[in-house]
């Protein structure tokens, strides 16, 4: 589609499909099911964050009578798997939490009781906790056979440093001779975690006919299946996964922990296994994002034209090389701009910390974070307002991105307009607030989907999707499948496929749900639709070209006769078998979705406390299928934003131990810390989607951090520059100033 | 006809640093039908560039990211962008 179109159901304000279930405390999550005979695993964790293991004895864990079994690294069956080192360590332990041993007993307290029977022999080395660290010349090396790729020479010594990449466009020496005003600045942002607020957790079942059961709380079953399957050389089809409701993600949720573990316990015991982790356990070993240290500088002429933008961007991996979203990283930083020449050099640095994982729109909000702040200070420099700045220099249509691609029709213009005009940006501030104005791109992608809708004897029709409903799936994938098969949406539940009874389909991720498994219900949808019609002229005898479908009913265009959904449903025992249409599609089209953050934060300059008194997040939808569950998303991206602006960080002791393993010392904000976020949905189609859907699940996250951030320098008249700006170094840098 | 056909499987191929390594081009004219045989023209045309490295990017061709490009077809003047990977959260 390319334009506006009228839509029957898409664009309704639906009821929930999973809103009862969840206010109800009935929608099973990960840690609800229980099964006959079913027994505990827990994970013994390092103590260290740097560390060699000599030594695992389990003898004592073993001879436990309430223990059934126990495992280590050596019992995973194949040794070569990816990732195995992060479920259990082999030989060396690289952040604190890193797992060691699991066992699995008669209840929850009797396995914890064994961790404690287990004996681990280490020779501590000295953790690498930073960036700076890990690249000064007397860091210890964590992997001696680690070395820089992408470098112009082949590097000869064994480094930190995982990757360097680079991207260019045009003539960056040239664009800032051009320039009459320059600006650069270095800013940094601590390890985060994506704060969701079910831990992770699995039930599993061995089965030695091969029936293997895992139920479990993941983005993404399939890969649960693909990477579990691997790690105990067993077939997929011996394996299926289930994915349980699930209590956020945001990219946490796409990698594996514990689900190999408990099956080789379940192996080894005979028994199902049910593993949770704590609050604890959630902090230290799964996520988190990068934290990074990134510079950038802009050039332009007094008239507000930008004649070159520059980045050097680092970002830490945690132990893993390969782990950070480097590339992304590099690839956004200055997407919002139609700027001719431009410049990055990433580079990916591993840390003692536990292996990073993508969190919403991965990589992005920390680079366009430094760019966005430079541009606002460009702007103040120019004495020039920080929305013209943008527009002046405004990506569109046409536009080339420094990683290549021109971009489509996209709705950044209107994003901007749309702030400039909100009732927000029109508002006088008041004592000891400031403003601050932001933009964020995320690409977002499509990928493999598939979908079911297997038809009722009554006409209605249940649709079955193999992505994990994480942000409202569920509604947009009802609503499409009406608005395809003209039938009401309350003729439609959806529900999630087990990894046996569908096709495969990507994690639920990258923006990419309501636009390529929509698309994948709107082709299983128009299949419905074909049988319907070839159903219908077999009971009138006529050809299904002779046939019209109309307002959920097939019109007989050669003589009279209507006959409904159920009606043709309930007859198709007669007229060849029950209806069932399929979607399974690899979806092409995915669009970039922008968006722009106002901010308005009082700084109380007594303590540093800050209080956002008012927010706005205006973004591109292309088209909004359910508006509540968009502002939902608009919302949520900003205060997950606002968190990391302002006061989320991971805090570690000297010798690299996390000490604020838990939501009391790791400080995300509530909906009590929050002003109503308020919410404008620009919808430019993407032409690409029969709908015009955009992804819009990531790109809300990005914003908040510079919006946030340049509130708080204009609040306190200062330029601050490293996140969180939480009040303690807020009240800092007042101090130091006065 | 002959030149016609040749002529309208010409793609300009724009490789990422990651790739630029084995290439020591940024950009290159390549003669292909589609996405699986231009993969086949520059492994053989660069030496120590493999699928396997390939493999590991993102693609864009004419602006578009396809996530499993193998049977896109490469129309005469067709962009393809190597890209570094791109995984959402």
């Amino acid at each position: 589609m390319s334009e506006a179109q009228d839509f029957k159901y898409i664009g309704q304000r639906t009821i929930r499909p999973d809103g009862h279930d969840k206010v109800t405390g009935r929608a099973n999550y990960a840690a609800d099911l229980s099964l006959p005979g079913m027994i505990w695993g827990k994970i013994l964790r390092s103590p260290h964050a740097h560390a060699l293991i000599n030594r695992i004895d389990t003898s004592k864990a073993e001879a436990d009578p309430n223990v059934f079994a126990v495992m280590t690294h050596a019992d995973i069956p194949n040794q070569t798997a990816s990732g195995i080192r992060n479920i259990l360590a082999r030989d060396k332990v690289f952040y604190h939490g890193h797992a060691v041993a699991a066992v699995a007993a008669v209840s929850e307290a009797a396995a914890e009781r064994a961790l404690g029977l287990i004996e681990v022999d280490y020779s501590i080395l000295k953790p690498v906790m930073n960036i700076d660290d890990a690249t000064s010349n007397d860091s210890p090396i964590l992997h001696d056979d680690l070395f820089t790729k992408g470098m112009p020479e082949e590097p000869k010594a064994p480094s930190n440093v995982a990757s360097r990449n680079e991207l260019s466009k045009g003539d960056i020496e040239a664009g800032f001779a051009e320039a009459e005003v320059v600006i650069e600045r270095e800013f940094r942002t601590a390890t985060v975690h994506q704060g969701y607020i079910e831990p992770h957790a699995c039930t599993v079942r061995y089965d030695e006919d091969g029936h293997s059961m895992i139920w479990c709380s993941t983005q993404g079953h399939f890969a649960v299946r693909a990477t579990t399957a691997s790690m105990l050389n067993i077939e997929q089809t011996k394996l299926n996964v289930i994915a349980s409701e699930i209590g956020g993600g945001f990219g946490g949720k796409l990698g594996v922990y514990l689900e190999p573990v408990a099956l080789v316990l379940s192996k080894k015991s005979g028994r199902p296994v049910k593993m949770q982790m704590d609050r604890n356990e959630v902090f230290m070993a799964s996520g988190p994002g990068s934290a990074t240290r990134n510079w950038v500088k802009i050039g332009a002429k007094k008239d507000g034209t930008i004649t070159a933008m520059e980045a050097k961007l680092c970002y830490e991996a945690g132990w893993a090389p390969g782990s950070s979203p480097l590339g992304p990283a590099c690839m956004t930083v200055f997407t919002p701009y139609d700027v001719d020449n431009q410049y990055v050099e990433g580079y990916e640095v591993v840390v003692n910390k536990a292996r990073c994982a993508a969190y919403r729109a991965p990589g992005a909000p920390q680079s366009e974070y430094a760019c966005e702040m430079v541009i606002n200070e460009l702007a103040d420099e120019l004495g020039m307002d920080p929305i013209d700045l943008r527009l002046k220099n405004v990506a569109k249509e046409g536009t080339q991105t420094m990683y290549g691609p021109k971009l489509k029709a996209v709705g950044l213009v209107e994003c901007l307009e749309a702030a400039r005009d909100s009732a927000q940006y029109k508002t006088a501030l008041k004592e000891n607030q400031g403003r601050g104005v932001a933009s964020g791109f995320w690409f977002n992608v499509g990928g493999e989907s598939s979908v079911v809708i297997n038809m009722n004897e009554d006409g209605t029709g249940t649709i079955v999707e193999g992505s994990p409903d994480i942000g409202g799936s569920r509604a947009s994938m009802q609503m499409m499948a009406a608005e395809e098969l003209q039938m009401p949406v309350e003729a439609f539940s959806a529900i999630i496929g087990d990894t046996q009874n569908l096709p495969y389909s990507n994690p639920t991720g990258g923006s990419r749900t309501t636009f390529a498994t929509g698309m994948a219900v709107v082709e299983a949808a128009a299949d419905v639709v074909s049988q319907l019609k070839e159903r219908a002229a077999a009971t009138w005898n006529i050809t299904p070209e002779q046939v019209e479908w109309k307002d959920g009913k097939a019109f007989n265009t050669k003589g009279e006769g209507v006959l409904t959904a159920a009606e043709i449903c309930g007859s198709a025992a007669k007229t060849g078998g029950h209806i069932s249409g399929r979607g399974n599609i690899s979806a092409r089209g995915a669009s970039p979705s922008f968006a722009v953050h106002l901010a308005d934060i009082e700084v109380d300059p007594d303590t540093g406390k800050t209080t956002v008194v008012r927010y706005t997040a205006i973004q591109d939808a292309g088209k909004a299928i359910h508006p509540s569950y968009v502002e939902g998303q608009y919302q949520g991206g900003s205060a997950q934003g606002i968190g990391w602006a302002l006061n989320e960080e991971y805090v570690y002791s000297s010798d690299g131990r996390l000490e604020n393993p838990g939501f009391l010392d790791y400080r995300i904000p509530l909906a009590s810390d929050l002003p109503m976020i308020e919410t404008v949905i620009v919808e430019v189609p993407n032409s690409f989607h029969p709908f015009g859907v955009r992804g819009i699940g990531e790109t809300g996250i990005i914003p908040p951090l510079a919006a946030c951030g340049t509130a708080v320098s204009n609040a306190i008249g200062i330029r601050m520059s490293e996140l969180p700006m939480s009040p303690p170094k807020i009240l800092k840098a007042i101090q130091d100033a006065s | 006809m002959r030149l016609d056909h040749c002529y309208s499987m010409t793609a300009h191929v724009i490789f990422s640093s990651e790739l630029q390594k084995f290439t020591g081009v940024r950009e290159a004219t390549v003669q292909a039908e589609d996405y699986r045989s231009l993969v086949i023209e520059i492994t053989d045309r660069y030496e120590g560039l493999s699928a396997a490295d390939i493999e590991d990017m993102s693609v864009a061709i004419n602006g578009e990211i396809i996530v499993e490009p193998m049977l896109e077809k490469i129309d005469h003047g067709s962009e393809v962008h190597f890209l570094y990977r791109i995984e959402g959260g």
